[in-house]
């Protein structure tokens, strides 16, 4: 792609803020700049406009104009996404949904609520708290995430386990198409008629179209709430500890995994009371009728125990509580603390295979001259190792891509995924093969054909893209290092 | 694709501490870009830009540490835009020392940017004559009472001059606080001893902008130290501590007024230094790193941080001595950035106003984000500072108190100021005010 010429860029640039308001367009490269990254800074990708629009109808001008000009366009939450998801691969523009982030409607009745893409995610939970509701879906970056940016990476979090994914608590969505059409898929019942739209809409990861309004169902608040606090010497034994508390009919919330070097970041971090020299903490918590939940609390410290925890404790009161959680959802926020970037990585393994996976994990990127730290949602067996990096010595970084697809071939060895939440993205399309056969590749592609036959639409993502050397762009393309290992490849 | 490996060349190891001004910007280097912080931003949080963002702020510095970027115009007005309310801090898990960041940024800006004969002439009136010298300063204070006794204010703003005047004169106008009469301003006594059992000997910082505009907050001060125990020595010939300067990229005077105050307190020859605003406490607990490159100063600044507490901070270490009368009334706290991201002093002031009888207190919402107010932010960026305030003083009038308690002078004015603008009864108090009364003044 080449750039812009000059006169065609100012006549884009007005055109634009024709539709948005002259306050809603950046063009000025150094504002395009902090643009260039979402969560993962190892991929970087200018636009050449960045636009605020604040209604649908605005939306849906912008992707027209996109159309008319044959520019590609890419969605944008927060930028906290992991995959590099929302970067405009082939430049084009950006549209930052940011501006509209108003809770529409609230129906406690019907336990649900209708909010623009741009609401941060726990935004919608203290909307609706003072009530008595919540939205269960839980991010760890749920603070700053926004509920269009979830929907696309169909993002999961420590409660998951329980309650299930996004794609579980979405009814129905307002959608701009990628040819500027707009349209409803499902509707305010969980059961809509016709094909499931908006179940295919979730997990699209912003290349089936813009979601510019959301019906998400909320739930009542649980009653009652017991976070236990396990501790463990050997990371093997919380592993086992994991699959003990399941095997006893136990269905936690949440069961979520900390070894010791992210123990050591978030304790830096906010003094959560993990103890620094545990090889591994285990988070459980249970939730339901108050009558009862002392029991299962019970039951879960004696599974932690009898799978050889050195301590294991109930969190006193909902301050200590709240704290311990505070530590597991900043936890790669606190990377800072021991390293100037990291890269996470998001494997899916079967649970039972967790022991021999983290060491694997392990001895892999410590062979690549590197750390790592795991904390991640256990109970789902959705790995989260975070390699530690310092993108400034040179070399480090091709270490950690190397380091990375290594894991990734292991989780799908053991018959696991690449990506559990996260999204494929920019980053995980060379990894597509590990898991998915021609056949099944070229049936998704049909799919997105049906929704974005231009290719338009967040061009770059999910699937490999054949490429010829040497083509001009935001992104030019050149060999992946681990393709020229031989670790991936394109076709 | 943009694999980071491929795309730049190695970069010559090892790298060059990143720098700003002279002052160290390597913090930089500890975001590792989550965006957690997105959402605790009021600049973001109005805006939704990603340069008006922490993260975003961020890595503008670093790009202009490392020459990736040169200070436009764009990137002057985005960190130009930053409170330096440190909400950011706070959330931050990588603990990146955002208000250190800043300042240098500012000072750079100030380096290259002076701007025109005018804003350098505000600057210097403001930032160096009268900040750095405090009787000129009481020489102002006594002109500006003159001006608004005199009826010559009220025709000012009657005639709507205030509008014709360039945006930041106007919100200078509209924000110059009631100069009260000369005895409120009058200096505090060199001693004012304990009441009851000796507690602590304790030293009062009385500020330079504070003792003219809020004498009242330093007697109010003194008053309830005395009685919680503390003989409270006042030092002579106190000075700003340089905190208004720092923040305005002010950086060389900064360092001069940090200087002499740490000399002015440590002939007091005392263990602790009681501040009851909260821009100077933040600023003067940084001491310790502001002078760490200063052979001869860095161990007797960072002694002098050391001993720096919040008024509140300090009370709430005990209970409050008895008797206390009961206060009837409705309240709510707004946290000044600078006490509660600055200092990271939440629960002491709440602490403290559970403890007055009858005092009935209604949480706040986004009690700890920026009223606008910020040091001088409310002069420099005025259209910036208006949104933040309607949005405070909106959470302010939904909780129905009849006072909204704080902690410092800036806040007390911004918020007062946009309660009046509508036309709400509501009170603005400082916190040791409230106490005082406990104790029994006014009655
Ligand atoms: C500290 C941290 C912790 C995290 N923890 C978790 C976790 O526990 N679980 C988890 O699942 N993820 C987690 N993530 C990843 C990330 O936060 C999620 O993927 C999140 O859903 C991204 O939301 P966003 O608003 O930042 O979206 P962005 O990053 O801005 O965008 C993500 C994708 O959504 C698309 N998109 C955005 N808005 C729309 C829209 N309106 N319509 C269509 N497409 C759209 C974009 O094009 C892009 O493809 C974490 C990230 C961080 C930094
Ligand atoms: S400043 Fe802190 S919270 Fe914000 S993006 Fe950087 S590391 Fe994350
Ligand atoms: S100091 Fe305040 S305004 Fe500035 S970036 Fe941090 S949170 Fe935003």
């Amino acid at each position: 792609m080449v750039p812009l010429a000059e006169p065609r860029k100012r006549a884009l640039r007005r055109e634009l803020a024709a539709i948005v308001g002259a306050g809603g367009v950046l063009s000025d490269p150094d504002e395009l700049l902090v643009y260039e990254s979402d969560g993962l800074t190892l991929f970087r990708a200018l636009a050449d406009f960045v636009v605020f629009p604040t209604s649908a109808e605005q939306v849906s001008a912008v992707v027209k104009l996109a159309n008319r000009e044959e520019l590609p366009f890419v969605a944008r939450g927060a930028g906290t996404g992991l995959s590099g998801g929302c970067l405009p691969a082939e430049g084009g523009i950006v549209l930052s949904l940011m501006r509209m982030n108003r809770v529409l409607e609230v129906d406690y009745d019907n336990q649900l609520a209708i909010v623009e893409p741009g609401l941060v995610n726990l935004h919608l939970s203290w909307a609706v708290g003072p009530s008595g509701y919540y939205y269960a879906p839980d991010p760890s970056s749920q603070q700053a995430c926004t509920i269009g940016g979830n929907i696309a990476n169909n993002s999961g979090g420590p409660h998951t386990l329980k309650y299930g994914v996004t794609t579980n608590h979405v009814l129905g969505l307002e959608v701009v198409l990628p040819d500027g059409e707009i349209v409803w898929l499902g509707g305010r019942t969980r059961e809509a008629a016709g094909y499931d739209l908006a179940g295919v809409f979730v997990g699209s990861e912003g290349t089936f179209g813009i979601a510019t309004k959301i019906a998400v169902r909320i739930l009542k608040k649980p009653q009652a709430v017991k976070t236990v606090l396990a501790v463990f010497d050997e990371i093997e034994r919380a592993s086992a500890a994991v699959s003990a508390i399941i095997a006893r009919g136990l269905v936690p919330a949440a069961v979520e995994m900390i070894d010791h070097l992210t123990i050591q970041a978030v304790e830096d971090a906010f003094g959560c009371g993990y103890p620094r020299d545990a090889a591994a903490a285990l988070l459980v918590e249970v939730d339901g009728l108050a009558a009862g939940i002392e029991a299962q609390a019970a039951r879960v410290v004696e599974a932690c125990r009898d799978a050889g925890a050195r301590e294991v404790r109930v969190a006193r009161d909902e301050a200590e509580r709240a704290l311990l959680w505070k530590g597991r959802k900043s936890a790669f926020g606190a990377y800072g603390r021991l390293s100037p970037a990291y890269m996470v990585m998001d494997g899916v393994i079967p649970r039972t295979r967790l022991p021999h996976v983290l060491r694997r994990v392990n001895e892999i990127v410590a062979a690549h001259g590197l750390r790592v730290g795991n904390v991640f949602h256990a109970g789902d067996g959705n790995l989260h190792p975070n390699i530690l990096y310092d993108p400034r010595v040179p070399g480090e970084e091709t270490r950690v891509l190397e380091a990375g697809a290594e894991i990734m071939r292991l989780c799908a060895e053991v018959g696991g995924s690449i990506s559990g939440e996260h999204g494929i993205g920019l980053e995980k399309t060379d990894f597509m093969p590990f898991i998915f056969s021609p056949a099944d590749l070229a049936f998704m592609q049909r799919l997105k054909d049906a929704f974005n036959p231009t290719g338009r639409c967040n061009p770059g993502k999910i699937f490999p893209t054949r490429k010829t050397c040497g083509e001009a762009g935001p992104v030019a393309y050149r060999p992946h290092p681990i393709e020229e290992k031989g670790l991936a490849q394109r076709f | 694709m943009a694999h980071g490996t491929t795309e730049t060349p190695a970069p010559p190891a090892p790298p060059a501490p990143l720098a700003l001004h002279g002052l160290s910007v390597e913090g930089v280097n500890q975001c590792v870009h989550c965006g957690l912080c997105l959402a605790s931003c009021p600049t973001f949080s109005e805006l939704g830009t990603e340069m008006d963002s922490p993260r975003g702020r961020i890595f503008l510095i670093k790009s202009l540490a490392e020459g990736r970027l040169a200070l436009s115009d764009s990137t002057v007005r985005h960190l130009s835009l930053c409170l330096d309310c440190r909400a950011c801090e706070t959330v931050c898990p990588a603990g990146v020392p955002y208000g250190r960041l800043i300042e240098a940024a500012k000072a750079e800006i100030e380096r290259q940017r002076p701007g025109g004969a005018a804003r350098r002439a505000f600057r210097w009136i403001n930032l160096g004559l009268l900040l750095e010298h405090p009787r000129l300063l009481a020489l102002a204070a006594a002109g500006l009472r003159a001006y608004q006794v005199s009826g010559l204010q009220r025709l000012v703003r009657a005639s709507g001059l205030a509008r014709v005047l360039p945006s930041t004169l106007a919100a200078w106008e509209a924000l110059t606080p009631a100069v009260p009469a000369a005895a409120a301003r009058a200096p505090l006594p060199a001693l004012i001893p304990a009441v009851g059992a000796r507690r602590a000997r304790v030293a009062l910082l009385t500020g330079c902008v504070q003792s003219v505009v809020f004498g009242d907050h330093n007697r109010a001060t003194a008053r309830v130290l005395a009685r919680n125990g503390c003989d409270v020595v006042v030092p002579a010939g106190q000075g700003c501590c340089g905190a208004l300067n720092a923040h305005a990229g002010d950086h060389a005077r900064a360092v001069r007024m940090a200087k002499a105050t740490i000399e002015t307190f440590e002939r007091a020859g005392v263990r602790t230094v009681i501040v009851n605003t909260s821009g100077c406490g933040a600023h003067m607990k940084g001491y310790g790193a502001l002078l760490a490159n200063e052979p001869s100063w860095a161990s007797p600044a960072a002694r002098f941080a050391a001993s720096v507490q919040d008024v509140s901070e300090f009370l709430a270490r005990e209970p409050l001595r008895g008797p206390l009368a009961p206060v009837a009334m409705t309240v709510t706290y707004h946290d000044p950035c600078h006490v509660v991201h600055g200092q990271k002093i939440r629960a002491q002031p709440r602490q403290l106003l559970a403890e007055i009888p009858g005092l009935r207190i209604v949480e706040l919402a986004e009690s700890d984000w920026c009223c606008g107010s910020a040091g001088i932010y409310n002069l420099t960026e005025p259209e910036m500072a208006e949104r933040l305030l309607r949005r405070k003083v909106g959470h302010v009038l939904a909780t129905g108190a009849e006072a909204v308690v704080t902690a410092n002078p800036g806040c007390i004015l911004q918020i007062a100021k946009g309660v009046r603008d509508r036309g709400a009864p509501t009170r603005v108090l400082h916190l040791v005010e409230l106490l005082d009364r406990a104790y029994g003044a006014g009655r």
